[in-house]
């Protein structure tokens, strides 16, 4: 059976730089957009890179800049200085 | 803290900054200080363990956090300085607003007293910190949720007294009584009942596709709370995984008590839900997607992969999980027929969708809206249009546990009424489901508790004896005018004036009455 | 039925809810109140709770003070979570300036050891005693009836957090980040005789029942002596041992105790007043917890800015308490 994990995110300007930087880093994964929100889901593992989103910003970006735009999530959450993951084991 | 003279990382610092700031008392005994741990049978070995579900330090909390309510309160003016509510795809559509805020805002103001106390019990510091954030959470929804929903206030009715409906009007019994029933519980079942189960594995049914659903109805202000809310929930769903990975971690004899409390707790939010499954089928004129598809995408898909998850700690799917992936294609047009018939004592509208809608049912749910309910629907349609919009009269039997009348139907026949009775010290009680009866018979001395509204209205306690007087002297709420038929309603006539249409005129015979 | 539609569909229905319009009449209301008043559930409870089943849930009975209407009590800086969490962002961004700066110029590592050792012991300590604060605040938004009396608490709780979390990054600033200055700091609080009779009280604290009297010992007696001792007269001592770049770093504590006088002493006011039977209760309570806060906090006293300081605290705190309409034991200035 296929083991999804998703992250959802209003579909605001910070979301479209969020996109972004999980498509670059995450190239399997499907990125639905519903009425005002963009959800994102892939097999098993997902992750957001600071290093990534530094890049798109071209600025200093903290990995919990992110929960003012997140709506939802599903999957372990691994978060550290450097990165933020979904996963299931 | 075993490594010393190195920079702290990130996870060590936070736990500097939480947890280390507890001690080890000496001149009161713990089991003083934290008498509520024990009792539930949860065997807790080694707090030390617990992983902190996110990093938050208060500094952080109150800047991001003031952050999204500046943005959300600048929505709230602009919608109520720009009548946002004008711009609303159809007024039918406030009626979900009605039930949100009498059903659900409450639950939120239950969800901080719970956290808050639970936010005291644990003598794990970092939990108890991980709670107490989300009781100050659980207060901001319920805040901003009385501030997006005071401008229709303003403009629509029924959502004029919502918490003195909640403690007392028969259907809102459901959402009561389950959270009543969480918060009575012991603090581990709580954060099972209430971070796991409804966070972390059925709200997102409630707030994602509903709130999209209400950007979709031109409702900017509902959209903006709703996600702005959410954007606290990935921690409060990261805090209801940890839970329940952490209590199955602590000692093997977690996992039955912990099995019997998914299994109770998910039957009783899929209940819960059936209210939400009408609101989005029924109640947002335009639509997202359908409640089977929610429920596939949020329960069947999401849900399977958790539970795959948590195999490894011997913990299976809920029981009954194919009962209630089952009546997906059900329960929301149960629910919307029977509030349909008892619209005389609800604080909104309802009506017979339109004939694009019938059609958008019959498309989403080819299994089941033609062949069981399009008729019952048509019918209805045809007596209203001739003057005898159908109201029902009888009281209805309410489940014991879930409080909703027993309007479900049996899994493998959809035209038999699932009714389960059993006796209890001489008592007889009534269920919807082997779900809710198992949850009784688990803890009957709980169950035999419960606030049933329609029993309290045969017994004189809700200021009468009639369904006029308890609807107006004890719900507060106005006959007429706060609910039955939405056609013809105050409402509806005000929504026409909006949008500059001549008021319908009442056709002969479709006065509002109840009786 | 009749239907009453106005001319002009704009032109709101009503002004406010229901229940708001009960209490400050049928007009537009504020934020305030919209998020404050009569939002709390009041009656046909389902089930008694497990954990205290000769009560309800919400069940005004969890303290021995009784009041016609708990929403007597309200707040005088008007805080809903918006406004409480808008300003508590102004005034973190303010202490971040002043750790920051403290920071990039190595103003505590810079200390004589002397110095640095004696912010460990003496100040640092007390994020214990916040973090006791916190729970007993965690406790009373639990228990406490009326969202406008439970909000304040709840958001005591988490300021508590937060000033523990200030005091032990002064320690983590002193050590480099490596966690040692806390872990030496935490042994002062568990093992020096100067801490053990605040550490017996807080500890006292945490299995008090009655979360009125809980809000009396913590919010009014603990805090009402400790801050004035701790943040005004030791950070002056501290000052002339040469440590007052650290000053900068309570600034939040003393902005933070300033406010938060305003709701307190509304509440316990209003309380007071209630009833002979209320104040007699509080009195009692005042009488019991007031000499146990001198002595916990006499031995810091004796250490830092002496005895007679403390004193004059005292006989300060008394004359707040006559002003609210009970009596305390200091001798009025």
């Amino acid at each position: 059976m296929s083991q999804l994990v998703f992250i959802a995110f209003q579909d605001n300007d910070n979301a479209r730089y969020l996109v972004e930087a999980i498509q670059e880093d995450n190239p399997e994964a499907e990125v639905q957009h519903q009425p005002a929100m963009i959800r994102i889901q892939a097999e098993k593992r997902l992750v957001i890179n600071r290093e990534t989103m530094e890049e798109k910003l071209g600025r200093d970006w903290d990995v919990q800049e992110m929960l003012i735009d997140v709506i939802s999530i599903g999957g372990n959450v691994d978060e550290d200085d450097d990165h933020f993951i979904l996963q299931w084991n | 803290m075993a490594v010393k003279n190195k920079k702290l990382n990130l996870k060590d610092k936070y736990q500097y900054l939480t947890r280390d700031m507890a001690w080890e008392p000496t001149y009161q005994k713990k089991k003083d200080i934290f008498p509520d741990e024990d009792f539930e049978g949860i065997k807790i070995t080694d707090w030390s363990q617990w992983e902190d579900p996110f990093r938050l330090t208060m500094d952080a909390y109150w800047k991001y956090q003031a952050e999204k309510e500046k943005k959300l309160y600048a929505i709230f003016d602009a919608f109520a300085q720009n009548n946002g509510h004008q711009n609303i795809s159809d007024a039918r559509y406030v009626n979900a607003l009605k039930l949100f805020l009498t059903g659900v805002s409450p639950l939120e103001y239950a969800a901080f007293q719970g956290y808050a106390r639970v936010g005291r019990q644990f003598s794990g510091a970092g939990a108890r910190v991980a709670c107490q954030m989300q009781a100050i959470d659980e207060l901001r929804h319920s805040q901003t949720q009385q501030h997006a929903m005071s401008h229709y206030n303003k403009h629509f009715n029924g959502l004029h007294d919502a918490s003195h409906m909640h403690d007392r009007v028969w259907f809102l019994s459901v959402p009561k009584s389950f959270f009543d029933d969480a918060r009575s519980a012991g603090p581990f079942e709580f954060l099972t009942a209430i971070s796991f189960s409804f966070e972390y594995v059925l709200t997102n049914l409630l707030f994602v596709p509903f709130m999209s659903g209400a950007a979709y109805n031109g409702d900017m202000a509902t959209v903006t709370f709703g996600f702005s809310a959410q954007s606290d929930e990935a921690r409060h769903m990261t805090l209801g995984l940890e839970v329940i990975k952490f209590i199955l971690e602590q000692h093997e004899d977690n996992v039955p008590i912990v099995q019997r409390w998914i299994d109770k707790w998910f039957w009783r939010g899929f209940r819960l839900l059936s209210l939400v499954g009408m609101m989005m089928d029924y109640m947002l004129p335009n639509k997202v997607m359908s409640w089977a598809e929610a429920w596939e995408v949020y329960y069947e898909q999401n849900g399977g992969a958790l539970f795959k998850d948590l195999e490894r700690y011997g913990i299976r799917p809920p029981k009954y999980q194919d009962v209630a992936n089952d009546a997906k294609n059900h329960v929301s047009h149960q629910a919307w027929s029977t509030f349909y018939q008892y619209s005389q004592a609800t604080n909104f509208h309802t009506w017979m969708p339109e004939e694009d809608e019938m059609k958008w049912l019959s498309e989403k749910y080819p299994e089941t809206f033609d062949k069981y309910y399009r008729d019952r629907f048509e019918h209805w349609d045809k007596e209203q249009k001739a003057g005898r919009r159908f109201y029902n009269n009888t009281l209805p039997q309410l489940c014991q546990v879930c409080q909703i009348p027993t309007i479900f139907t049996e899994k493998d026949d959809p035209s038999m009424l699932s009714h389960r009775q059993i006796q209890h010290e001489g008592e007889r009680y009534h269920f919807c489901s082997d779900g809710c009866c198992d949850i009784f018979k688990n803890e009957p001395e709980k169950y035999i508790q419960a606030w049933l509204p329609v029993h309290q209205i045969y017994q004189g306690n809700c200021e009468g004896a009639d369904v006029e007087t308890v609807v107006s002297k004890y719900y507060h709420i106005k006959l007429g005018e706060d609910n039955l038929e939405y056609l013809g309603s105050p409402d509806h006539q005000r929504w026409l004036e909006i949008k500059g249409l001549k008021p319908r005129a009442s056709k002969p015979g479709s006065e509002q009455d109840a009786a | 039925m009749s239907i009453e539609i106005k001319t002009n569909s704009v032109e709101p229905i009503r002004h406010t809810y229901g229940h708001i319009a009960r209490r400050f009449g049928e007009k537009p209301a504020s934020r305030y109140q919209e998020a404050s008043f009569d939002i709390e559930a009041t009656t046909n409870f389902h089930y008694r709770p497990l954990w205290d089943p000769e009560r309800t849930l919400n069940d005004p009975r969890r303290t021995a003070i009784r009041m016609q209407d708990w929403y007597a009590v309200t707040d005088p800086r008007q805080f809903y979570y918006g406004a409480y969490v808008g300003n508590r962002a102004k005034m973190q961004e303010s202490a971040e300036t002043s750790y920051s700066f403290c920071e990039k110029r190595n103003l505590l590592t810079r200390l004589p050891e002397e110095t640095r050792e004696q912010l460990l012991r003496l100040l640092v300590p007390l994020r214990h005693v916040e973090l006791g604060a916190n729970m007993n605040n965690s406790k009373i938004a639990g228990d406490a009836i009326a969202t406008t009396v439970a909000q304040m608490h709840i958001y005591q709780a988490t300021d508590r957090l937060g000033m523990g979390q200030y005091l032990s990054r002064i320690a983590l600033m002193i050590d480099g980040s490596t966690g040692t200055a806390l872990d030496h700091s935490k042994s002062y609080w568990m093992d020096d005789e100067l801490w053990q009779p605040m550490r017996r009280l807080v500890e006292d604290t945490l299995v008090v029942d009655d979360w009125f009297e809980l809000t009396v010992v913590q919010n009014l007696l603990i805090d009402g002596q400790l801050y004035p001792l701790i943040y005004e007269k030791m950070d002056e001592w501290l000052g002339e041992q040469g440590a007052e770049d650290v000053s900068m770093l309570t600034e939040f504590m003393r902005d933070w105790f300033k406010e938060s006088l305003r709701w307190t002493n509304a509440m316990f006011k209003t309380v007071v007043a209630e009833s002979d039977a209320n104040r007699e209760q509080i009195q009692a309570w005042i009488d019991h917890w007031e000499p146990r806060v001198y002595e916990a906090l006499l031995p810091i006293a004796n250490e830092t800015t002496g005895s007679e300081v403390l004193d004059e605290i005292r006989a300060q705190f008394a004359t707040r308490l006559d002003k609210l309409g009970v009596q305390g034991k200091g001798v009025q200035a």
